[in-house]
């Protein structure tokens, strides 16, 4: 049976102790706000010989994640971490790792992109690598943030997935608070994410192969993307079944699209990442003035549980959607296009109302997130939903 | 075992191992490269001292050689870069251009 611990610790902390436990051959990273104190600690861990992992030091999350790619395909089993601007600089790498199929773990601080330059928490950094082909989850506390970390090794490197999977947390918000968090003993980490057997090592002098190879016009670059699509979509059920493992380990539930009060909701929030603890202390309070409102958390961004989403959303009379990231342009942000192309197979159409909040770590009052469900309530009561996407918080002209 | 590529043009996303690995060492050799080419090199036997300057310099290896000697050019592979023509001391090759009416290359 596993031992629990119960800590009082950061986000970023039990990232890197969750880490430590899946025992990396090779950690490449370079330190940033707000991530810099889970490369910092696994360091540590380095130092003090916790760990018998290559680190490497770099000079740019550029070479960070290109080292990566090249202990990935080498055989060894990678991770880092990195945030904003650093993800940014990874991009292209980002879509190498994915069409590589290396499995390597990153964890993402998420934080506002320049300009202007801001330090703190929104999701600009990671809605933009959305399409790279990485398996996603948002943490919505420390604890997630462990769990995630933990399971997404074994999606990663599963033999029908291997893909690259960043496990994302709230920049200042969840990395840097002190939380609750139950860690496992890490026999049992270890016996759960267990070896990683590669199958096309370049270490494996014994059946030499190529990695990086051309598939130009003519040629099968179509047919990888398909099975990189095929992958991802098997990702689906195998982050599942992972958790359900993981779950029967740890005694915390899992699911892609987490809910509170949805068994009679009129109206919900859909939301993801650290704001939807805020979201359900509010709907809390209104259920307890006898609202009937709901919360719908999404816990995995990529794949997207649209499915589950829509299962959750059903028969409901307004849905609000928070997104902490722009799109500009775009009819909404990133969550928002998401949420209304899984409910366009819906029976019955339900009105969505986009807002954009919380950008570059601007305070989510409670007091906007009550307004979020005054808006549905009045919807749902027959008001006009309010045109366009709402800039949740922004001053307005008196 | 030879990895069986025959087929490849057929080959739907299940048949290509994942992310694009080649799993075979050497099997550029069955990849046919020389359509790349815009000139290719010609080279008179009378002229040529079988220094093998052109055998090491080729970057291709595309020079093809026999008992010390070269013998012909690898056309399958030869790209046309020229390298041999111009490092060769006695100026035996000539880079003459591709799709007219060519010597015999020897």
């Amino acid at each position: 049976m596993p031992e629990h611990k119960t800590l009082a610790a950061t986000g970023n902390s039990v990232v890197a102790e969750a880490m430590r436990q899946c025992h990396p051959n090779v950690m490449a990273a370079y330190p940033i706000t707000p991530q810099t104190t889970i490369v910092e600690e696994f360091a540590g861990f380095v130092a003090k010989g916790k760990t018998d992992c290559e680190y490497v030091t770099v000079e740019s999350e550029h070479s960070a994640m290109s080292a990566c790619i090249g202990a990935s395909a080498a055989g060894a089993r990678v991770m880092t971490a990195t945030s904003s601007q650093g993800l940014a600089l990874m991009w292209e790498e980002l879509h190498i790792a994915a069409g590589m199929r290396l499995p390597i773990v990153m964890a993402n601080a998420n934080r506002a992109l320049s300009a202007p330059i801001n330090i703190h928490c929104d999701h600009s950094d990671i809605m933009g690598a959305r399409d790279t082909g990485w398996v996603t989850y948002f943490a919505e506390t420390a604890q997630e943030a462990y769990d995630n970390t933990i399971m997404a090794v074994r999606v990663a490197e599963h033999p029908d997935v291997m893909l690259p999977t960043m496990t994302t947390l709230d920049g200042f918000i969840t990395t840097h608070s002190i939380d609750r968090v139950s860690v496992m003993d890490d026999a049992t980490v270890a016996g759960f994410v267990g070896e990683y057997h590669p199958k096309n090592a370049l270490l494996d002098i014994e059946s030499p192969v190529l990695h990086g190879a051309f598939a130009g016009l003519g040629g099968p670059f179509f047919e990888f993307k398909k099975q990189q699509r095929v992958a991802m979509e098997n990702a689906r059920q195998i982050i599942k079944d992972v958790a359900e493992e993981y779950s029967a380990l740890s005694g915390r539930p899992f699911d892609v699209v987490e809910t509170w009060g949805m068994e009679d909701a009129e109206v919900a929030v859909v939301v993801i990442g650290s704001t939807a603890g805020n979201v359900r202390h509010v709907a809390r309070d209104l259920r307890a003035k006898g609202q009937k409102v709901g919360v719908v958390k999404i816990r995995v961004w990529r794949p997207f549980p649209y499915a589950e989403l829509a299962a959750a959303l059903k028969g409901l009379k307004a849905v609000a959607v928070l997104d902490r990231a722009e799109s500009f342009g775009a009819e909404g942000g990133p969550l928002f296009l998401e949420t209304r192309s899984a409910l366009y197979d819906a029976a019955e159409r339900v009105p969505v109302v986009g807002y954009i909040y919380g950008l570059g770590g601007s305070d989510v009052k409670l007091e906007l997130l009550e307004r979020v469900y005054q808006d549905l309530s009045d919807i749902a009561a027959g008001a006009a939903a309010p045109s366009g996407l709402v800039y949740l918080g922004a001053r307005e002209e008196a | 075992m030879k990895w069986d590529i025959s087929q490849m043009g057929t080959w739907t996303y299940k048949q290509f191992p994942a992310g694009a690995v080649i799993p075979e060492a050497g099997n550029s050799d069955d990849y046919v490269t020389g359509g790349w080419r815009s000139e290719r090199p010609w080279r008179n036997d009378e002229k040529c001292t079988q220094c093998l300057l052109c055998w090491i310099v080729c970057p291709d290896s595309s020079i093809n050689v026999a008992d010390e000697k070269v013998t012909t050019f690898d056309l399958d592979h030869c790209k046309g870069c020229g390298i041999c023509a111009q490092v060769c001391p006695v100026d035996a090759i000539d880079m003459v251009p591709e799709g007219c009416e060519l010597p015999e290359v020897k």
